[in-house]
């Protein structure tokens, strides 16, 4: 077992105590229905960019939550800003405007979002 | 006692059979209403149940062994329009201008299904082999899964919490019991049709009652049910009559489309409409979910807010029959207790 060891490659975790959550947090601030995503990506299902390219609204919501920016900050401009995700979410999260705040957050260069 | 007390009970499904026959079996003298021609609530047009995959016929036997109880006055085709308290007793108005008096009351309201047709949608009376958990328990009971067309499905999908942790329709809530029934139902669609293959597509799997966890685990070693987890946004029919749904499978992070023969919509649990029309005419608290407010969650979950009143399972929150018979019990025990407490 001592041979399992409990080191992970550097690039493969999600380095949560260290990643940078102010984008995040900026929409959160404005936007309060960020906070109640369950995940069930109605969103994602609906979604004509996702349909075509790799983007799923779900998946980058989290990502902005753990953190992750650089993986979102350049695939949200894929979005069309269509609001069938709105239409669709169980929990009434404006994801509209949870796109349009991240965008903003992202040209405000918070931080490390370069 | 000097003189026996009289309780009337409002609905004669599973709680007010249960809650009725209890009280009648203490000495007290009931009378149980229903709004419909006979008894037996939803449970009458359920098939197996969950977990143990139990006749339903065999708990309507058991309700009407309860309410068939001598001191029980069954009164079929009544509706209850409004409640009246005078001087610590009930006058209860019903249709065709007729009043009972009693000494104390049982709601027992119980819930109706959740119209899936209001989930535009999912295809509901839109498209003809998209049906409803209720109506694959009549299908099972004929022994007649089939689609429209006659053909016997070999894909069949389940979708889960329709109307229930929804926004959209207006309901926040888990109805608790959908998730487990789309495992049983799953199950039963294979053991019906052998060669089937049965998807489920939830966004939890909440298996948090008695045995829940174990049925779920069976359905997928024996059964081979597929869980997908992404929620459905639309479903569409092609035009070989197949079904299409759209859903992100969440944990493989990529949209996924299915052909189906058979689309099952796992119905939730609202507020009964009887129950409603009750609560407004007779001054009843209701809660953010419609449901009747029990006067405290941790030690009055049977009680109103009007001394007197008492609730007996689902017209308080979506619940099973196990829970709805327990909480029925419990709603005879608090009816007594009032009795004592006014004697003393």
């Amino acid at each position: 077992m001592e041979k399992f060891g409990f080191s992970i490659l550097k690039a493969r975790h999600i380095n949560y105590d260290s990643n940078d959550k102010s984008i995040a947090e900026y929409i959160s601030e404005r936007e309060p229905s960020f906070r109640i995503c369950i995940e069930c990506g109605c969103c994602t299902a609906t979604c004509t960019t996702g349909n075509f390219t790799r983007f799923s609204l779900r998946e980058l919501q989290i990502l902005l939550k753990r953190g992750e920016n650089e993986s979102v900050r350049e695939v949200i401009n894929k979005c069309m800003l269509c609001g069938k995700c709105t239409l669709a979410c169980p929990r009434g999260v404006n994801t509209r405007n949870v796109i349009l705040l991240a965008r903003e957050a992202f040209q405000k260069r918070l931080k490390n979002a370069v | 006692m000097p003189e026996k007390k009289h309780i009337a009970v409002i609905g004669a499904g599973a709680a007010g059979m249960e809650a009725a026959g209890q009280l009648a079996r203490s000495g007290y003298l009931v009378t149980l209403l229903e709004k419909d021609g006979q008894t037996g609530g939803h449970v009458k047009d359920w098939y197996h149940l969950f977990p143990d995959r139990r006749d339903s016929k065999e708990v309507i036997e058991y309700l009407k062994k309860q309410a068939g109880h001598k001191n029980v006055t069954l009164r079929t085709g009544i509706t209850v329009q409004r409640l009246e308290k005078n001087n610590g007793s009930f006058a209860i108005k019903t249709s065709g201008d007729g009043e009972i008096k009693s000494d104390a009351i049982i709601v027992a309201t119980g819930f109706d299904l959740f119209r899936s047709e209001r989930k535009e949608e999912y295809g509901y009376g839109i498209y003809d082999n998209i049906i409803t958990s209720a109506d694959l328990e009549t299908l099972f009971r004929k022994n007649e899964i089939r689609r429209h067309n006659g053909e016997i499905p070999r894909k069949v999908g389940f979708i889960h919490c329709v109307g229930s942790r929804d926004e959209k329709v207006g309901n926040v809530y888990c109805s608790k019991l959908c998730c487990i029934t789309a495992v049983k139902q799953a199950m039963e669609v294979k053991k019906h049709i052998p060669d089937a293959r049965v998807f489920c597509f939830y966004m939890d799997m909440r298996m948090g009652g008695a045995m829940y966890e174990e049925l779920y685990k069976e359905s997928q070693e024996k059964y081979g049910i597929n869980y997908i987890r992404g929620k459905l946004s639309e479903v569409s029919e092609n035009i070989e009559n197949k079904l299409v749904v759209k859903v992100e499978d969440t944990l493989a992070g990529r949209p996924l489309k299915m052909e189906l023969d058979m689309l099952v919509l796992m119905a939730g649990m609202e507020m009964s409409k009887s129950g409603l029309d009750l609560a407004r005419s007779s001054g009843l608290q209701t809660g953010e979910n419609r449901f009747f407010a029990p006067a405290d969650h941790h030690f009055g979950s049977n009680k109103s807010k009007t001394d007197g009143v008492f609730y007996a399972g689902a017209c308080t929150a979506p619940m099973n029959i196990t829970d709805t018979i327990s909480h029925a019990r419990a709603a005879a025990a608090d009816v007594i207790d009032y009795f004592r407490n006014q004697e003393s």
